[in-house]
């Protein structure tokens, strides 16, 4: 029904006289917070799904051909015969970790949660503009999420070429990658719903006096990703049709002439452009990486700017540097591709936008630093997690560049340096953004605050281990080691002097998941039993703290609609004696 | 508190909620057949040979079901200025039209798809034949959405004319908008396929 035209879904209201039912309450709720909270608990259980089976990789990497302990009789062994990890079973981990994490996990968790539950509090609406829009796209991700969960029970098990797919390997895969290609469809067709939404809700229902310079940046944030996922997810929706039907009906998009693949000629008619996918797969992709670190870089804008107590520095140049990595973000994706010969002229011309596109990073991570100068700072959990988050997603960003140049990148490409990079971009830093909003937005939601004594515990712990885990990547990477192999290069003999860091790492990723725990205690704890706090907990000055705390699950956030007098960071005013001037006060005679 | 500008604009965006989302739905798919139209462009670029639309199509029936499609956009605007003019009878009428309209599209389509068939030529055959497939295939499969909407509005939707007429328009006005999308991708479509 993705072709169904908004309108005819239009926000159809709900009776406010007769209180709605179970299931239109809880299940098949209208709601923006509600169905952001269903997004965060969905996207939560699916980050940890995909965290597992990464711990579970991790002891073939740090211990080839070893037998699995304890869990290891449980994969069958069309899996793991007497717990040993098969080379295929590897290769499905790895596929459904990246696509679980990006897809499932931080996409949901950053767009479909923080994006549905805070945004339209955050600029006065009511509601979302498409409230059943609303509700399809969280069902419709349901039903994707489902659909890759179910790839792992058939035969021949899950998607196994990579989160990236690559075709022919892709094309030539058991039916887990068809399986594949249907989730991603529904996620991609949730997300296209999403971003209509999210962009209509910001232009047409911001309050009364709430201009797009008074907006709070994270809302900048959600409405920049949301143009990026509603314009670059629609080629890969492309390409999956196209792989489908390579792998359906036969078709030879993605299949070149003359393929022997095992020393058999493929039955394809050929004709086809493998590098086709890599373009349609990357023009996405790229992107992507913004739409995992914009929402991020939101959060933690309003947490340093809430806990500095003073006005962020520069939110003019963080918004233009915003828009600006949004166009940008569309003609950088082949740096990618350096290695697939696409010449030297292409080259160059990806080469240089991916240096410019750096530069409005690094001005909005300049402005976040230079935020904290001369701020008397409250170091609260969420600030603690939002200050980490800005030298890791620096070291994440900074490690980047090699790879943008095609002369280091040939050394590079396809290595655990990768990893290493785009790992602190979205582990140490996305996460932990998103870890830091948990924390900030947990008292709005439930009028509790979650433990800090548990939450310094998780921080700190979470800290340690996940530079432990990523750190040594980019020393195997620099020594050549590359990514996706089944025994981590114990067969290389350029590896050799590096193999010993795969057991530190997996330690590492291991007790990095011991360190959710006091996280897990904390999340349930906190929701019944924490300290009971006030509306507007952290003395902020955005809207969504005007509201109530746990706003009731209904159309209508405000008893009144809201009118907006100033910008969204006036903390210590001069002149007012006042720490705080909220949004939406009116201005006092003098 | 009720949503605001379902049927009014916003004075200051000048568009009414379901006006903008639709918009930016279309921006989406101009994404999406824009990136089918790039890869035929790299896939034809790339062939050693490439055959000719009309050595295998029927170029007279595709201009029939270009034509078919063209009156079934004229009918659709006038089913949607018979709303404006609040005449409920001939909207009826027009909208009628363009269902029946589409439906004939797609049944000249199929008599194409199965003279295809009769001969053979199956995707699996050439790259050629490989995108002409998919790319009708995927406008057929937006053809249906439109007839699914436009029946709603013309049967069940209908009721929303008694209680609330000016925002029925407006559904009328922005499935019309999706109406004449669908349209314009047939008419790249036809010279891309059938004629280059």
């Amino acid at each position: 029904m993705s072709e169904a035209a908004p309108g005819a879904h239009a926000g159809v209201h709900t009776d406010h006289h007769a209180p709605p039912g179970f299931w239109r309450t809880y299940v098949f709720s209208q709601d923006h917070k509600t169905i952001g909270i269903q997004y965060a608990i969905t996207a939560l259980l699916f980050l940890l799904f995909g965290f597992t089976l990464m711990m579970i990789m991790r002891w073939q990497l740090a211990y080839p051909g070893q037998s699995i302990p304890f869990i290891g009789k449980f994969f069958g062994d069309a899996n793991a015969p007497d717990g040993v990890m098969l080379p295929e079973f590897y290769n499905q981990l790895g596929a459904m970790h990246g696509t679980i994490m990006v897809f499932l996990g931080v996409v949901p968790l950053a767009v479909g949660a923080f994006g549905n539950y805070v945004m339209p509090l955050q600029i006065g609406a009511p509601d979302m503009a498409f409230p059943k829009l609303n509700m399809m796209s969280y069902w419709i991700y349901f039903v994707g999420g489902l659909t890759m969960l179910s790839s792992f029970l058939i035969p021949g098990g899950a998607a196994a070429s990579g989160w990236t797919s690559y075709a022919p390997l892709s094309v030539i895969a058991t039916a887990g990658q068809t399986v594949w290609l249907f989730g991603m469809i529904c996620l991609i067709t949730s997300s296209l719903l999403g971003s209509v939404n999210f962009i209509t809700t910001i232009f047409q229902l911001r309050a009364k006096g709430l201009s797009f310079m008074r907006l709070p940046f994270f809302v900048w944030a959600q409405l920049v990703t949301s143009f990026l996922l509603l314009l670059a997810f629609p080629p890969l929706e492309a390409a999956g049709v196209l792989q489908l039907m390579d792998r359906l009906a036969g078709t030879s998009f993605f299949m070149p002439s003359g393929l022997v693949v095992s020393g058999q000629p493929l039955a394809y008619s050929g004709g086809g452009n493998p590098l086709l996918w890599q373009h349609l797969f990357w023009f996405l992709a790229h992107p992507e990486v913004y739409v995992l670190i914009l929402p991020a870089m939101g959060i933690v804008a309003e947490i340093i700017a809430n806990n500095t107590r003073k006005p962020l520095w520069g939110y003019r140049s963080m918004v233009s540097a915003t828009v600006f990595l949004g166009f940008m973000s569309f003609v950088v994706w082949a740096h990618h591709m350096f290695l697939t010969g696409m010449g030297t002229v292409i080259s160059s011309f990806f080469q240089a936008t991916t240096m410019i596109i750096s530069i409005p990073s690094i001005i909005i991570l300049t402005a976040l630093f230079l935020s904290l100068w001369g701020g008397s700072i409250r170091f609260t959990t969420p600030m603690l997690f939002a200050l980490a988050f800005l030298p890791m997603f620096g070291i994440g960003g900074l490690t980047g560049l090699p790879l943008g140049l095609a002369p280091a990148d040939i050394h590079l490409h396809d290595t655990y340096y990768v990893i290493g990079h785009f790992h602190y971009v979205v582990a140490p830093g996305t996460l932990f953004a998103l870890f830091a909003g948990l924390y900030y937005w947990f008292p709005k939601v439930t009028g509790r605050k979650m433990n800090d004594t548990l939450g310094r515990i998780h921080f700190w712990f979470s800290f340690a281990f996940i530079n432990g885990v990523f750190m040594p990547m980019f020393i195997q990477g620099l020594a050549g080691v590359s990514r996706r192999l089944y025994d981590g290069g114990a067969m290389y003999s350029h590896a050799q002097g590096v193999m010993h860091l795969n057991v530190f790492m997996s330690v590492c990723a291991w007790c990095l998941g011991l360190a959710q725990i006091p996280f897990i205690i904390n999340f349930f704890w906190s929701i019944w039993k924490g300290k009971k706090v006030s509306d507007n907990y952290w003395d902020a000055t955005t809207l969504e703290w005007s509201a109530a705390t746990s706003p009731p699950m209904a159309h209508g956030n405000f008893a009144t609609p809201p009118e907006v007098y100033r910008g969204p960071y006036e903390y210590s005013p001069p002149g007012s004696g006042r720490d705080f001037l909220p949004q939406n006060k009116p201005e006092e005679a003098r | 508190m009720e949503i605001p500008y379902t049927v009014e604009p916003r004075p200051d965006t000048g568009v009414y909620n379901a006006k903008l989302g639709i918009w930016l739905f279309l921006a989406s798919e101009v994404m999406l057949f824009g990136a089918l139209f790039s890869s035929y462009v790299l896939l034809r670029v790339g062939a050693t040979t490439w055959p000719h639309g009309y050595e295998h199509l029927n170029i007279p029936l595709a201009t029939v079901n270009t034509v078919v499609l063209i009156t079934s956009s004229v009918t659709m605007v006038m089913s949607w200025a018979s709303l404006a003019m609040k005449d409920i009878r001939k909207y009826r009428v027009y909208m009628g039209s363009t269902v029946a309209l589409a439906c004939v599209f797609l049944v000249i389509k199929g008599f194409e798809y199965a003279a295809k068939f009769e001969h053979g030529l199956y995707p699996s055959g050439s790259t050629f034949l490989a995108i002409y497939f998919t790319l009708t295939g995927l406008h057929g499969l937006h053809i249906i959405g439109g007839i699914i909407v436009n029946c709603y509005l013309l049967g069940p939707g209908t009721r929303m004319w008694k209680t609330d007429p000016a925002r029925f328009t407006n559904r009328v006005e922005v499935a019309g908008l999706y109406w004449h999308f669908v349209d314009l991708v047939w008419i790249f479509l036809f010279p891309v396929l059938y004629l280059l």
